[in-house]
Parts: C-alpha cells; structure tokens; sequence
C-alpha cells in the first residue's frame, strides 16, 4: 500500500507484500492457504518485532522523519473533538507550520500547538517541511498567552526539523520569537504538556517545548542539532550523522534515562506510521493521566514546580 | 629572605603573564577589516576598536568586565563551577579533552564570566562569555552560572548586564545545552516580573541558543557597532534559500533597521551609557561621568 519505506523495513515489507498476494490469489475457503497466511502473520510480527529492537540512534532517526507518520493534525483528529483551528500571529502573517487551536480531550477544554508536516509536495512546499518562521512562534505565543486567559491546559506537539533558516526570519527576529517564547512558557499560569511525536529539531522544537510533563513517543528524537548538522560541524562531513546520533543521544529511551524526559509512550509494533489509530489512542492515555496530575497543583504550585523543573537542567551541580 | 626560590620565582611568575599578553600573539596585529597593521599595546590602549576604521575586535571576558566595572568592589561570583562530560562524548576528539585545552588557552574554567560590582557607581551583576572558550558556546556551566547571576541580581535588587559573544548551544552537552535555553529564559522572566532591568549587550557573534534565549530578552537589547547577530549562521542561509544574502546582512546595523536592537553603541561609550540607561531605570541619580583620561580613546 505504500512506496516508502526505510531500508531497514524492507523485509517487511517484502513478507507483507507475499502475505497480501496469497490473500488475492487464494480462495478464502481453502484451508491450506488461510494456515499460511497465520504463518506468514505472525513471521512478520516477529520479524519487525526483532528488527525494531535492534535499531542505531539513527535509525530511529529516519523512523522519527517518516513521511507515513502522523502529524499534529492527524493526532488532533483521533485524540480531540470539536477542534477550531486559529489562525496567525496579528503581526504579519499565518504560518502553516505551526498549527494551533481549541478543541476538547474527552469533556475537558485544551489548546492545542504543533509543528505541521506535509504529505504531498504542495502541502509540503505550504508548510515549509514543518519549519517555522517567526510568525508561526507568535503565533503559539498568542495562542498560549490566550490559554492562559481563558484557563485552558496547553497540549503541544513537537515535530520539526528546526526552525527555518531563511533571509525573512532573520529580518523579522527569528532569535527573538523564539526566545520570547521560551520566557512566556516559563511562566504560563496554565498547564503545558509538550510531546515530541516526531522531530523535536533545536530551538525550533524548544520554542513551543517549555512545559510541565515533556512525553516522547518511542521513535522520536530531541536534539540540540540534527546529526547531519552536529557531524557536519564536528566531524567536517555530514557523512558521519549516524555517529552524531549515537554520540548526541536522541532517543526517547536515553534522554528519559538522562532525567529529561517524563515518560516514553509506546508506539505501535514497527512504528507509529503502522497504525495511526493506535499510536493516538496511546498519546491520549497519557494525555489524560497527565492533565490530571497537573489540574491538582495550584497554579502557583504549578508555576514554581516548572521553575524549579526548568533550572534544574543539568543536574550535576 | 633572598633565597634561590625568590630569584626563581617572580621570573616565572613574570614570564607567565608576559606570555599571556605577548608572546602568542606578537606584538602587531593585522585589522581584519581595513588590514591596518596596528601596533598591539597601542590597540589596546584603544580598547581593542581599530583606530584606522572603528572595527571592534573581539576581547575577552575578564578584559571585558575589567573595562566595564569600576575598579573597586569587584567580586567574582560562582567561578569553581565545572563542566562534567556527562554524555562521555567523542567526535574527532573527546569532549574531556576539549575541555581540557580549552581550559588552558583561556584560563577559564568554561566560558561564562560573573562578576557583581559597580558601573559608574551604580551597584550591578555582570556577566560576560568567553568566546575563546570553545566558541562562547553555552552548555550547563554557562546556563547554571547565568541564572545564578540573576538571582543575584534578584536578591540584591540590582540590575543585571550580560556581554555575549556565543557560536550557540554547546553540542558536545546535546539536549543539556538546549535546555540551558528555557533555563536562562526562565531566569530571566523572573527577574522581568520582580522589574529588575537587565541588559542585553551583544557582541560579535552570537548565534543560535544564545541569540534565542537570553541575549535577545533584554529590557534593552544593546549591540557593538559591526557585530554578526543572528539565529542561523549566514552559510546556513545560504545554502538553504540558494541565493546571495543582502549586503551587511545580520549586522548590528542591520538588526537595529530591522527593530531587533534598541541602539548600537561605540566600546568606548558602552560604560557611561550603561550606567547612565541602568540609573535611569533604578530611580538613581545620573552617575558622575569618568575623568576623561581613564578609559577613553583619543578622538
């Protein structure tokens, strides 16, 4: 069903194709063909179960980037009802890389922020690859300060390569969006869960990242610099990105064990990208466990907890 | 007591700190705008600004604060703190290894420098990044030593002055050094919210997470005249958008058309500006100017 997939899927997909052809050539009623097909099931299980245990920093990388993955509105879609989406920063523009609204989880009343990737080419081009400018942080900045007013939680999704490098976000203060931002998120009387559902880029990520509980689902990554851009500048060649992942850390597993990370939250056997519905149906669990632990904290508690949070990193003094 | 150990003694001491401020350098230095060969001691004399064209050459952080500060009531503040390889990282060196090199050729123990004191008499914290320390570049050091400067400031109720000069987060410390970005911001709008000043001077260059976190959330956002500022470096852009930046683009010029910098201010100004901007701001009396022979370049 899909063209794209990574090298490391390929026997994957190669028994899932053969699967898929014995099914059409097959005759339901015939028995043989049905115990080959379980066979072939539960072979193919076992074999993504194996390959995904074994995956480099940099494999997961490249799953974290898969272009079948779900994006902030397809989680929007499965994990909220009753969204209105909210459009741009008052100031200059709407950026479609960000993209943010109200809506509800379960009965409770949320605003939801995130990073917006494309699928076709257009789409992509629209949303700039999920790379925001600085109208896209002005925006989540306005939409973060209103939550505050109006006493919604904040849900952020975190999935961007990096905030856009480009002429137009340097003349408008790309620097100053997005550390504004990280001062204003410091300080929200509101709850903020942040999860990094695919790419959690730099600064980029951070600028719509500050928050009270940080999730990451399993094959997500969150770093300081893509390993192309940390194996370019240490390494002299973006050639050794794979040794850049391993050496940054980026996976959701360390960093949790490294004390930044809340929880990772399981995906879907071989990768969110195999069962959108699932992968939502985990992240709104821990959505809901989350919020509640933060809606028993007063807002003031709330505030100083993420203070004491946040200038706590790192730890070792 | 002139034993040996005298005779020996102060011309090690002695040839030390000769080393440091000669021998490596050599006593002329080529301006790297105008090509000036400038006479070094004299450069100095005009606080490292190129007498020929006004360009201002990049100076240290305790050569910096020793400009800024009045010479008395000096006071370092957290200078044991020490960066640990928690990662253990290794590229085409070990980070340790950096570390240690890097020690050396500053004398810093990483590249954050905090001092409290006085600027004209006006009661401040000021802290200032070593950019020969691995490029200025904030890991944990950098970020738990610039919040515990403004808690000074919080505590002693006095205005904050940061002098960055930063490549950006230190990516040996990965995701540390990103979340030294909303640590420093989080300070920082404290300290916004108690109405403490603080004052963001830039200096070439600062990049990356340090442009987007603290030096860009001054009450006043202050430049050197000429100095690279932004958030992606301009090879960066370049490559990405595949066309020629604009002529002095990410300049303090450039920043300060563009509404980013509130004024760019000579070296030579930056201390009587600061007090009199910081007095104003404190509710305090216009500080009493230096005697002109002090610091000030020949016109």
């Amino acid at each position: 069903m899909n063209a794209y997939y990574l090298d490391f899927e390929q026997p994957i997909v190669e028994l899932e194709a053969k699967i898929e052809e014995l099914r059409l050539v097959g005759n339901s009623s015939d028995l043989n063909i049905n115990e080959e097909i379980n066979r072939l099931k539960s072979k193919c299980v076992s074999l993504t179960e194996s390959i995904y245990a074994d995956l480099s920093s940099w494999d997961i990388a490249r799953v974290a980037r898969h272009p079948k993955r779900p994006y902030t509105l397809d989680y929007i879609q499965h994990i909220f009802t009753d969204f209105d989406e909210l459009h741009g920063d008052r100031l200059y523009a709407d950026d479609a890389s960000i993209v943010g609204g109200i809506a509800r989880l379960d009965d409770r009343p949320v605003m939801v922020i995130g990073h917006q990737k494309g699928r076709s080419v257009q789409e992509k081009v629209k949303r700039n690859f999920g790379m925001p400018k600085p109208e896209g942080y002005r925006k989540a900045c306005r939409l973060m300060e209103m939550a505050e007013r109006f006493r919604l939680p904040i849900i952020s999704l975190i999935d961007t390569p990096g905030a856009y490098p480009g002429i137009g976000a340097e003349e408008r203060g790309q620097s100053e969006a997005i550390a504004r931002n990280l001062a204003v998120m410091s300080r929200l009387r509101t709850p903020i869960i942040s999860t990094i559902i695919g790419e959690g880029g730099s600064g980029g990520a951070l600028a719509i990242g500050v928050c009270d509980i940080l999730y990451m689902l399993q094959y997500s990554t969150y770093a300081v610099i893509s390993p192309e851009g940390c194996a370019s500048i240490l390494w002299k060649s973006a050639e050794y990105a794979e040794q850049a992942a391993e050496a940054m850390g980026i996976t959701a597993p360390r960093l949790e064990s490294l004390g930044f990370v809340e929880r990772v939250i399981n995906e879907p056997l071989g990768g969110a990208h195999r069962n959108h519905e699932l992968a939502c149906a985990n992240l709104k669990v821990a959505l809901r466990d989350g919020l509640e632990r933060l809606q028993k904290l007063s807002l003031d508690e709330l505030v100083e907890e993420r203070y004491q949070r946040l200038t706590s990193f790192d730890r070792f003094f | 007591m002139s034993s040996w150990l005298d005779k020996i003694m102060p011309s090690m001491i002695r040839s030390d700190s000769a080393q440091k401020s000669v021998v490596p350098e050599g006593l002329w230095k080529k301006c790297p705008r105008c090509d000036a060969v400038l006479y070094r001691p004299e450069l100095e004399k005009n606080l490292d600004v190129c007498p020929k064209c006004q360009y201002h050459h990049r100076i240290g952080a305790r050569r910096r604060i020793d400009l800024f500060l009045d010479p008395d009531d000096r006071l370092e503040i957290s200078a044991e703190l020490e960066p640990v390889d928690r990662l253990k990282f290794k590229d085409s060196k070990r980070y340790r290894d950096r570390l240690v090199s890097n020690q050396k050729a500053t004398g810093e123990k990483d590249a954050l420098v905090v001092f409290s004191g006085k600027v004209q008499s006006v009661p401040v914290v000021v802290t200032a990044f070593e950019f020969n320390f691995l490029g200025g570049s904030m890991g944990a050091v950098v970020g738990e030593k610039f919040v515990r400067a403004a808690n000074v400031s919080i505590k002693e109720n006095v205005p904050l002055v940061c002098f960055s000069a930063s490549g950006g987060a230190r990516m040996q410390e990965a995701l540390a050094s990103l979340m030294q970005m909303a640590k420093t911001a989080a300070a920082l709008e404290r300290m916004k919210q108690k109405g403490i000043p603080f004052i963001s001077v830039l200096t070439d260059p600062v990049f990356g997470g340090v442009s987007a976190s603290l030096a860009m959330l001054g009450d006043l956002n202050v430049a050197e005249p000429g100095a690279l500022i932004g958030f992606a470096g301009p090879r960066v852009i370049e490559q990405t958008v595949r066309e020629k930046l604009p002529d002095g683009f990410q300049r303090s010029e450039f920043l300060l058309e563009h509404g980013v910098v509130d004024m760019i201010v000579h070296r030579s100004e930056l201390r009587p500006r600061i007090a009199s901007i910081l007095a104003k701001l404190c509710g305090l009396p216009q500080p009493a100017a230096d005697s002109p022979t002090a610091i000030l370049p020949e016109a």
